[in-house]
């Protein structure tokens, strides 16, 4: 596979929301508008490509025992950077992604590169798949915020284009499960055909 | 580079060194981040004075002080002065009955109790029903209005509020906070 492969396998092929499903909770519960979503996708696109690359680095001395472990004490890390960067420069999106930011650290797909792919592959290769990946997440959290948006609040990024309220539902719960089924589905017959 | 053997010294080597690497990274960052952190949320509480009480000379902040609210806690009060001549209080009060959790919000009132102006300070409300608190259609119904003879309270509980659609939760929470702001200003001695 070469590194453009690699690369872009994120966005569609193997996009982590929409094709391997996983991090379905913050995606769930932080896309009720496009700059949340975009905001969540952005923090969790810059652990992975940390957490990724220093796992890549340390994979060697790291005994196979201790490697849940030891990359745990590693994403943490970077999860707690960009909570306290966040805070400290972008104090409204923090406040409004709340506590979805340190929950980062449990999100499966941080750990799931680390362990299938940057354990085992070069430092160029882990940074390119974690910006990859990443970016995939922050595609399917901007698309699925912007939809829920749009639909829910008569809004884009915080523009009104129409008066009074949107369709509520959109921006409660059932709307991310309804509006994130038929982004799997579009996704999922995209894949089908372009075989 | 050979894969370390898992053997218990390397077991306890390696995951020292990372906690040790971790935690030399993250005071570092802490150090850089607690200045902003700080100015952050102290320019977002003086905005927030600003906006809910007349013009004054004086830092509000620095003049802080406390009354309790007759349930176990109290609340923070700042007095705002124009030439030492008292203008107006700026009340940080909550309430616990919010949709998701508390709700904090600054409520400036005259010193005759009357309300200036109301802004939200922190909130988990839904975006798009809740939220819409912080919007003048809501917030504008409180300016001008002085809780000894305007009932605080949305319509359905007998009051004066026009509730938020979709949101009455939220609009009682928040007549809860701005009334917490006046009983304790009231109690404090200040009308």
């Amino acid at each position: 596979m070469n590194q453009l492969q690699n690369f872009t396998k994120g966005f569609i092929r193997e996009n982590p929301i929409l094709v391997l499903v996983l991090g379905a909770c913050p995606t769930l519960a932080t896309t009720t508008s496009a700059i949340n979503g975009l905001g969540m996708g952005i923090a969790t696109t810059f652990v992975l490509i940390c957490s990724n690359v220093v796992i890549s680095l340390l994979s060697n001395l790291i005994p196979d025992k201790v490697r849940i472990p030891a990359f745990i004490v590693v994403i943490a890390s970077f999860v707690t950077i960009v909570d306290l960067v966040m805070q400290a420069y972008v104090p409204d999106l923090y406040q409004t992604l709340g506590i979805f930011i340190p929950l980062i650290v449990v999100n499966c797909i941080v750990l799931g590169r680390a362990e299938a792919f940057a354990s085992k592959n070069s430092v160029l290769s882990s940074f390119i798949d974690g910006a990859g990946m990443g970016l995939g997440f922050t595609l399917a959290l901007g698309l699925l915020g912007a939809f829920r948006e749009i639909a829910g609040s008569g809004a884009i990024l915080g523009y009104k284009f129409i008066k009074g309220d949107g369709i509520l539902v959109f921006v409660l719960a059932p709307g991310a499960f309804i509006a994130l089924g038929y982004m799997i589905a579009l996704v999922s017959k995209i894949r089908k055909t372009s075989k | 580079m050979a894969k370390s053997q898992p053997t218990l010294k390397n077991m306890i080597l390696a995951l020292t060194l990372i906690a040790a690497g971790s935690a030399t990274g993250l005071g570092f960052v802490y150090e850089l981040t607690k200045g902003p952190i700080a100015l952050s949320i102290l320019n977002k509480k003086l905005n927030a004075i600003r906006e809910v009480v007349p013009e004054f000379t004086n830092n509000p902040h620095d003049e802080m002080f406390r009354l309790p609210t007759g349930e176990g806690d109290s609340l923070e009060i700042y007095p705002a002065k124009n030439n030492g001549e008292i203008v107006g209080y700026a009340v940080n009060s909550y309430t616990p009955d919010g949709f998701s959790g508390n709700i904090s919000l600054m409520a400036g009132f005259k010193p005759d109790g009357t309300i200036v102006g109301i802004s939200v300070l922190e909130h988990k409300e839904t975006p798009g029903l809740g939220t819409k608190m912080t919007e003048p259609d809501f917030s504008g119904q409180f300016t001008e209005k002085n809780p000894g003879e305007f009932l605080i309270k949305v319509k359905k509980d007998g009051g004066q509020i026009d509730a938020i659609t979709a949101a009455t939760i939220s609009s009682r929470a928040y007549c809860d906070a701005v009334q917490r702001a006046y009983n304790t200003l009231r109690k404090g001695g200040i009308k």
